[in-house]
Parts: C-alpha cells; structure tokens; sequence
C-alpha cells in the first residue's frame, strides 16, 4: 500500500511539472540581470518616459541628423502647390529604378497594383475599392503631386513618410512615373 | 421603355393566342377552366404593364446598376460608400436626397462630378456648404465619365440596401458544427480506448482471482517464493552496477534536456493586446512583411508597426468580412478593429481622429539576451534573406509565436550552411575576390567570411 502512496505521489509531481510548461508565459532565464539589457530598450516601457513608451516622437521644432525640412503642408492647396513647382532632388543618375521598383512592390503594389493601374492584392478581393489608375485624366499626377501624396497621404489613402525615407520616396516617385508613361503608352 | 413594352405585350399575346389555341384543339370539355385561366393570365399580364409604367416614371433617364457598380467601384469608392462616411459623403439615394432637400437636379450633380472646384468658385451655395463641410477637401474632377456613365451610377447609388442572406450564417453555422463534430470524434476514440484498457485490467484481476480461488477450492497449494525477486537482484552485483550506470546516465540525459531549455522561449505565443491575425494580413491578403516591418530594412530592429500603418488601410477597412471560425467570428474580429480605433483615437462615424489616443502595449516575442548583437537590415536588406527562414511560417500563424529557438548553435549552424548571396550584391564584392582566393571556392559560407567571429555578435 505504501508503494501506491509513493507512485501516485512521483506521478503527480510529474504532472505538475509538465504542466507548469505553458506557452503564454516566457521561459525562466539562468541569470536574468546578463539577459535584460541595461539601457533603454527600443520600443520598451519605462517609467521616465511620458507614456511609458521610450519610443517618442522628435521633439517639436527639431529635425533629426539626416533628415530634412519638407515645407509643404498636409491640405489641398499646399498640394496644389506642390503638384505646381516641388520638382525631385534625384538627378538622371541617381535613379534606381530597380531600388523604386522593389520599394513600390512592398508599401504601393498592394493597392495600385504592381503595374499601377489600380488593380492591387487587397482591390481584387475587394477589400479596398477605387483605386485610380496613375493613367487617370482627372487627376494628371506629376512627381511633386505624387510626392505630396506619399508624405501627407490623400484622402482615403495615408502618409507614408515614416516608412520610407526621404531618398527613398523620391525613388517610388520616379518609379510611379515610369509607371505612368507605362500606362499611357 | 414604352417601346419595349409593346413588343412585350404583342410577343405576350401571340403566345396567348398560341396556348389558347393549343387548349381548344386539346379538350373541348374543359372549356370553362380554359377561359378561367385565360382571365387570370390578362389580368397578370394588366398587372405587369402596369408595373412597368409605374418603374419607368420614377426612373426618368435610367442607367444600368450593374455598371454603374463597376464604374463607381472605380471611380468613387475610394472616397465615398453607399451607407457610410467615408473621405466623402455616403451615396446610398443621393439623387432623390439631393432633389427633395436641396431642389438639385441631375445636372447639378454632372457638374459636381466633372468638376466640383469650378462649381465652388462659382459661388454656387450648395456646393460651398458641402465643401466647407469636408473642411476643403476638394473631390477629384471627372471629366471622362459621360452622362451614361453618370446615370448607370446614380443608378446603382438608387438601389435598395440588401438585406443579407441568411445563407451566409447558415452556412457558418453549418462549419461551426462540422468542426466541433471533428472534435468530438478525436475524444471518443480517446475515450474507448481508455474504458477498453481499463475493462482488460479489471478482467485480468477477476481472472486471477478465480483462479486463486479454484486452486483453494482443488487444495493445490501455490508454492511460495522463499527469496523475493527484489532481493536476489540486489545480491547480484553486476546487475546492481549496471542499473545505477543506466539510472546515472538517464537523469544526466533529463537534466542535461531541463538545463539547455531553460532561456529558450521556442513555442512563446502570448496573448496580445488587440487580436492580430498574420494570417489574414501576410497569408489571405498577401501584404508583405516589410509594408508594416519597414524598419527591418534599414535598422537593427524589425519594427512594431505604430498604429498610422495599420490606419493606412483600416481608415477604409473597418469590418471583416472573410472566412471565420467559431472562436475567431466576424464579431469578434470586427471588435478588435474597434480596438484599433479606441487606441488611435478615430472616430468611424465622423471620420476624423479626436486626439485621444491610448498607446497599445504589445507583448514581444522574439527577445535575444543582451549579451548578443543581433542586427535585421544585416540579415534582410544585404543577406536577402526571407523573413520565414528564422520566423517560420508566419502567414498561416492565426496567433504569432517563436518558431526558433534562437540559441547561438541555432545560429551558427546556419551560418555555417548558408551561402553568402554575392550576385548583385555590392557589399561583397571585394571581400569575395580577396576570401575566394584565400580559400579556393567560388562559394563562400557566412562562417568563412568571419560569421563565426565571438566578437561579431558579442562585445
């Protein structure tokens, strides 16, 4: 009878054990003061930050080390402008289409379509609709249009200048043309 | 309209005459049930016609629906859905509400859409009040639609709002079962086969103690161990040794298994602030991973996305509406949207952000211990490595989780089997003249580049 007491007593230790192993919860760690790092992590939370969040906006009026100021606004009449005279910084030479055509695939293609007609991913299932083509009258895009549009979005559409860089969106504007006269042809 | 409908009436007739004809020749006797049916079809067909000119005078100039959707899921829906606000108004009956409130006409409207600004700078009042109303947003001028095109859309705008189909919850309803019968099924075998088990060991004692009794019953006395078997074992000193070497060497076999797990979080799948399905995003609608990990590019860090990149796409996406399961049904997805919304401060109804905004506390997954460098551009953007290669396959996870271990003998086995990819890559082209040489290969692995070096990744 003891050695039934003793079996249940190892099984159940056992189960315990196995069942301590749960998937929601990280692992233990040997020493954990070698694991967690010292400074501030990116995207951590800390207690001296507004918000917890160490990851902050620039501070107002500042501009950081390699970037710079873009002096057209977020509406329709800076738009306008822009469309008029915001002429590309790339010349001729520093044009990298292939570079244009990779970064277009991954943030554009998935709504205007890789050929930029507006048939993408996400417009053939119908999850987002009208999309314009880039061939579109009406709207006769030009690259200070389409530069605006990618940093300050327009209408349905949102900005994304925090995905793409400075020399990069001017990249996926020269792609965007290319695509355009593509288009046109 | 009129046109068609006298060819319908005389084509209606022939037929008429045709079937009358056809009864008469048939039977004589069933007269009266003939002429029965004959007023009842007339009265149908009075019926129809009169239908026809009722529609047709609503329906002044009408334009085809079905085009008109094509044309307006081209044209319009960026900005404009039939029952909600969107960038622009909902469009669902804007003509008759454009006539009854505001006494605008369809030429009104055709001058909107071929050019809203000229009509704002003509200082029409209506087209201010609307455009003030939208904070200048001007619309998009379109001049290319024609007055077909025009009426094929007001057209579709004119359609009632279908109620949905009951189909489509029936048929959830019917996967819903299905699946919890797979469920069960699994469990019923389990179960059999434990009562099956449990039948035998209670078969087996019964057996054994019939048969005790039998021998007690026939007075055959079972002969009794003089020595038990534990004891004779243990005067065996060979046995003794080799069993303490296996009972040795099986704990080192656990405990070296518990020691090497522990800091390894492979399998680390916790719950998440707001329910975000890989695989609706990566898999069903094929966005790549780098549109929302865009940092992975060109930093250390793959990236969180913050919430303007989800807003990217859900500014217009504000429901789900693909497959769904029992757990995870379109409420339940729908409400994680709405979780997006509470947390980016967005108003859905008004379309505008109210700047109460609610940070979310994602719960990350993949922690490397600091004491390792790890860097994604390195491994993304000049290795030209895909994310699935260390991720696993995230676009089929409902729930994200580690799928490597992320141990250093994870790491340097594959930096040891992997080919540096040098074609077209700019970054290695000296050092693979300089180590090709070195070495006598064409190929050369990331250890042979110095991939092995402790200093690369710790310092």
């Amino acid at each position: 009878m003891k050695s039934i007491a003793k079996i249940t007593l190892v099984v159940g230790l056992l189960m315990t054990i196995v069942a301590c192993k749960s998937d929601d919860k990280p692992n233990y760690q040997f020493m954990p003061n070698m694991y967690e790092p010292v400074g501030y992590e990116t995207y951590g939370a800390y207690d001296v930050f507004p918000g917890e969040q160490s990851a902050m906006l620039p501070v107002d009026g500042t501009i950081a080390r390699g970037y710079s100021l873009f002096e057209y606004g977020n509406s329709n009449d800076e738009y306008l402008r822009a469309k008029a005279e915001l002429l590309s910084v790339l010349d001729s030479t520093q044009v990298d289409l292939k570079r244009g055509k990779e970064l277009y695939d991954i943030y554009c293609g998935i709504c205007h379509g890789n050929k930029g007609a507006g048939k993408g991913e996400l417009v053939k299932r119908e999850k987002i609709l009208g999309i314009p083509s880039y061939a579109d009258v009406g709207r006769a895009i030009n690259e200070g249009s389409i530069y605006h549009t990618i940093y300050h979005g327009k209408n349905a559409m949102g900005s994304y200048a925090g995905q793409l860089n400075e020399e990069e969106r001017w990249q996926v504007v020269a792609y965007v043309l290319k695509l355009k006269s593509d288009l046109e042809k | 309209m009129l046109l068609l409908c006298e060819i319908f009436i005389t084509e209606h007739f022939s037929f008429m005459k045709k079937s009358y004809q056809k009864l008469e020749g048939n039977s004589t006797i069933n007269m009266k049930q003939v002429k029965h049916q004959n007023l009842t079809t007339r009265y149908l067909l009075f019926g129809f016609v009169f239908l026809l000119t009722f529609s047709s005078s609503i329906f002044a100039q009408d334009g085809d629906p079905v085009q008109g959707k094509a044309l307006f899921n081209t044209n319009c829906a960026a900005c404009h859905n039939l029952d909600k606000k969107l960038t622009g108004p909902a469009l669902r009956g804007v003509e008759a509400r454009l006539s009854e409130d505001e006494g605008l006409d369809r030429d009104w409207i055709a001058a909107w859409i071929r050019n809203s600004s000229a009509l704002v700078k003509s200082g029409d009042t209506y087209a201010n009040k609307i455009y003030n109303e939208y904070k200048g947003a001007a619309m998009t001028a379109m001049p290319q639609l024609s007055d077909g095109d025009i009426a094929d859309i007001l057209a579709y705008t004119a359609q009632e709002k279908a109620v949905p189909a009951a189909g489509a919850g029936a048929a959830v309803g019917a996967q819903a079962t299905t699946s919890a019968d797979g469920g069960i099924s699994n469990k019923i075998i389990l179960g059999a086969l434990t009562i099956l088990f449990a039948l035998l060991a209670i078969a087996l004692y019964v057996v054994n103690n019939t048969l005790r009794k039998f021998a007690v019953a026939n007075n055959v006395t079972i002969p009794e161990k003089k020595t038990p078997l534990w004891k004779v074992f243990a005067k065996n000193q060979f046995l003794m040794l080799v069993t303490a070497i296996f009972l040795l060497l099986t704990s080192a076999y656990f405990a070296y298994g518990y020691m090497m797990q522990v800091g390894v979080d492979q399998g680390y799948q916790p719950v998440q602030p707001i329910h975000f399905s890989h695989k609706i995003h990566a898999g069903d609608n094929k966005i790549d991973c780098k549109y929302c990990h865009s940092s992975a590019r060109v930093s250390k860090t793959s990236g969180i996305p913050s919430l303007n990149v989800c807003m990217n796409c859900h500014k217009s996406i504000y429901e789900y509406n693909g497959e769904t399961t029992a757990e995870y049904s379109k409420e339940f997805y729908d409400g994680e949207i709405k979780k997006l919304y509470a947390a980016t401060g967005w108003d859905d109804a008004e379309q505008e952000y109210t700047g109460d905004v609610q940070p979310v506390k994602w719960v990350r997954i993949h922690n490397l211990p600091d004491f390792a460098y790890f860097n994604h551009s390195q491994h993304v953007s000049v290795a030209g490595l895909e994310c699935q290669t260390c991720h696993g396959p995230v676009e089929e996870m409902e729930v994200m989780y580690q799928y490597s271990p992320l141990t250093m003998g994870w790491c340097i086995n594959c930096h040891r089997e992997t080919n540096v990819k040098v074609e077209d890559n700019a970054y290695y082209t000296k050092i693979h003249e300089e180590l090709s040489k070195k070495y006598g290969v064409d190929q050369l692995t990331a250890a042979q580049m110095g991939g092995l070096e402790c200093g690369k990744c710790h310092y």
